[in-house]
């Protein structure tokens, strides 16, 4: 009976690429707005993630994501250093200064300092120039999209001037940063020379950045420093989460986008839930034909969820082609770079169109089961 | 031995003071080898007495006895089966599967049966040929005649050789010449000695071909007549 059923659900074309289109929205929808959801949560964590050398984040205890910084003191560093498990802790500086072009272009910038003899920290994925290059005197590098910013529709080149604070500095590299939150150039420097760039505070000292010795966890690293320097201490993952956390507690983000995914499984599942099921009434004279000739219930649910989940199926995967192709397209563009897929956007979809799927089914199913088969005989 | 007997069988719709009394006591019957014609005015229960007897509708009294089986005592499951197997139905607007192509229709009571599908594409197509329409087997019903779709309908009725077919008014919608061919085509079906034909008619003109003529009115069969009286009215 399956070719029947399938023959049925095929049979009138409007109807079912009305179907199909109305799941493949609705998956679209889900899978785009839980996957730019995901990208900006993930952008509140670039910074932390981009520096691979360290595991081990070392901060203020009242610091609650990456942008709240307060000062350490700079005998903190030398602490941290003493406690046993450590292979080794260096300093790692986070400001926001204004850059400044020789035309005159500005911007805020994230200005990350690493420490000057080991270079810990530095951005080792460089599309141009070399992170050791950052030895050089008054030198930064600049990631692409801050580059584009700062210079837009400009040949990428080395050697270019930016004003920091009254101190010019040399382009040295330019690197593929994750995109921050905020759209701002993320610029790295040695530690010495991006204080000088933020204006002189008394503290400076953001963080410290650290690595266990072989055999110790990043987590044991952390009790332990905390135990031994009352700072705060969070492995690499342990201090993204804490941003992710951060925003989605104190902004108007998950409320925004859990509106806009709420909206998009109501609409979907009344659209797509009420096409399908629109569509069994349509043929409930066949239905109640088969009944008649002697289908069974059950053959007649098997033909209704067969219909169902090959819809669902069918429109699920173009849905999800859609989205592909629309990161695919946006991934490109510079403002929504590191637009992500995860694998649980598509679980998650794959979830709720399942749930339109068996809600349209079981509201189908139910009006065949309650067909009476004498029905047929009405004209 | 009858191959539809009821006895004083009552169908109610309804309850409380909507109640309606669709068969009030109805005895009925259906002989083996004969075409039996049901005739009444509209509202007579007609129809309703057809679902009875086809296993479609429970009745609320009486007893009813469908080719030697106690219907009342079958289960849902068994009265299904029973159906599956030995009733083929035949109905005023065909309701033929419209995605389904003619011989593919006409397969559908074989496939419900368990038969597999090339199987009963083949009797189908054999029966078709029968029916005149082996020319017509790829088509689908929107591209058949009125009188095709009611010849692919039989096809299909009679497919799977049910002791029993049960049609509703099939001549209804079909012209003088095809209402005949279809008639024809039933009264040899009923020529059987195994098999049985019940026929719900309004249409006279098809008296003919009755063996036995069933005339309700109100819930009951007020009359019956044999061949020899079939004559005489025809």
């Amino acid at each position: 009976m399956r070719f029947i059923a399938i023959r049925m659900l095929t049979a009138d074309r409007s109807k079912y690429l009305g179907l199909i289109f109305a799941i493949a929205f609705c998956t679209f929808l889900l899978q785009n707005q839980t996957s730019i959801f995901a990208g900006i949560l993930k952008r509140t964590g670039s910074q932390i993630a981009d520096i691979t050398d360290a595991s081990v984040w070392v901060m203020d205890p009242k610091t609650e994501y990456f942008e709240q910084t307060k000062a350490l003191k700079d005998t903190d560093l030398l602490r941290i250093r003493g406690v046993d498990g450590v292979a080794w802790a260096v300093r790692l500086f986070k400001g926001n200064p204004v850059a400044k072009t020789e035309s005159g272009k500005y911007a805020v910038s994230i200005m990350i300092g690493i420490d000057d003899a080991t270079l810990i920290g530095a951005p080792r994925k460089m599309l141009l120039g070399r992170w050791e290059d950052l030895r050089r005197p008054d030198s930064v590098i600049v990631d692409r999209a801050g580059y584009r910013l700062l210079y837009p529709g400009e040949p990428e080149r080395l050697g270019r001037s930016i004003e920091l604070n009254d101190h010019r500095v040399s382009i040295v590299g330019i690197s593929d940063a994750a995109a921050p939150f905020l759209s701002f150039p993320v610029m790295h420097a040695r530690y010495s020379e991006a204080v000088q760039f933020q204006g002189q505070e008394r503290k400076q000292l953001s963080y410290v950045i650290a690595k266990p010795l072989p055999g110790i966890t990043p987590e044991e690293l952390c009790r332990r420093i905390e135990r031994a320097t009352a700072l705060r201490a969070r492995t690499t993952d342990q201090f993204r989460w804490d941003c992710i956390r951060y925003y989605l507690r104190n902004t108007g983000i998950p409320v925004n986008f859990g509106i806009t995914i709420f909206i998009a499984l109501v609409v979907g599942t009344v659209v797509a839930g009420q096409t399908f099921y629109l569509f069994t009434i349509d043929n409930l004279r066949q239905f109640g034909t088969l009944k008649a000739i002697g289908v069974a219930d059950r053959t007649l649910v098997g033909m209704i969820l067969l219909q169902g989940f090959m819809a669902g199926a069918i429109g699920f995967s173009i849905g999800t082609g859609m989205e592909v192709t629309f990161v695919e397209i946006f991934l490109r563009k510079l403002a929504t770079r590191g637009l992500i897929v995860l694998w649980q956007n598509v679980a998650i979809t794959a979830g709720c169109i399942l749930f339109v799927v068996v809600v349209a089914s079981w509201l189908s199913i139910r009006r065949v089961l309650r067909l009476e088969a004498a029905e047929v005989f009405r004209a | 031995m009858n191959a539809v007997e009821t006895r004083g069988i009552k169908k109610y719709f309804g309850s409380g003071e909507t109640r309606v009394e669709a068969l009030r006591e109805t005895d009925f019957e259906a002989r083996f080898g004969e075409l039996t014609l049901v005739v009444g005015p509209s509202g007579s229960g007609k129809t309703t007495l057809l679902s009875v007897v086809a296993g479609l509708l429970d009745h609320d009294e009486g007893a009813l006895h469908v080719l030697d089986s106690d219907m009342g005592a079958l289960s849902n499951a068994e009265r299904l089966r029973f159906r599956r197997q030995n009733v083929g139905f035949l109905f005023q607007q065909y309701n033929l599967l419209p995605a389904l192509t003619a011989v593919e229709n006409v397969a559908v009571p074989l496939i419900a049966n368990g038969i597999p599908r090339k199987r009963a594409e083949e009797r189908a197509a054999a029966l078709l040929e029968t029916v005149g329409l082996g020319t017509r087997m790829a088509a689908l019903p929107s591209e058949l005649s009125g009188g095709q779709q009611q010849r692919v309908a039989l096809a299909r009725a009679l497919v799977h050789e049910p002791k029993l077919v049960i049609c509703d008014e099939p001549t209804a919608a079909l012209d003088h010449k095809t209402g005949d061919a279809v008639m024809n085509l039933l009264a040899k079906h009923a020529l059987n000695p195994d098999r049985a034909v019940v026929v719900v008619t309004h249409d006279t003109r098809v008296l003919q071909f009755g063996d036995r003529i069933a005339y309700m009115d109100d819930g009951r069969i007020v009359q019956t007549e044999e061949r020899a009286a079939v004559a005489e009215v025809s």
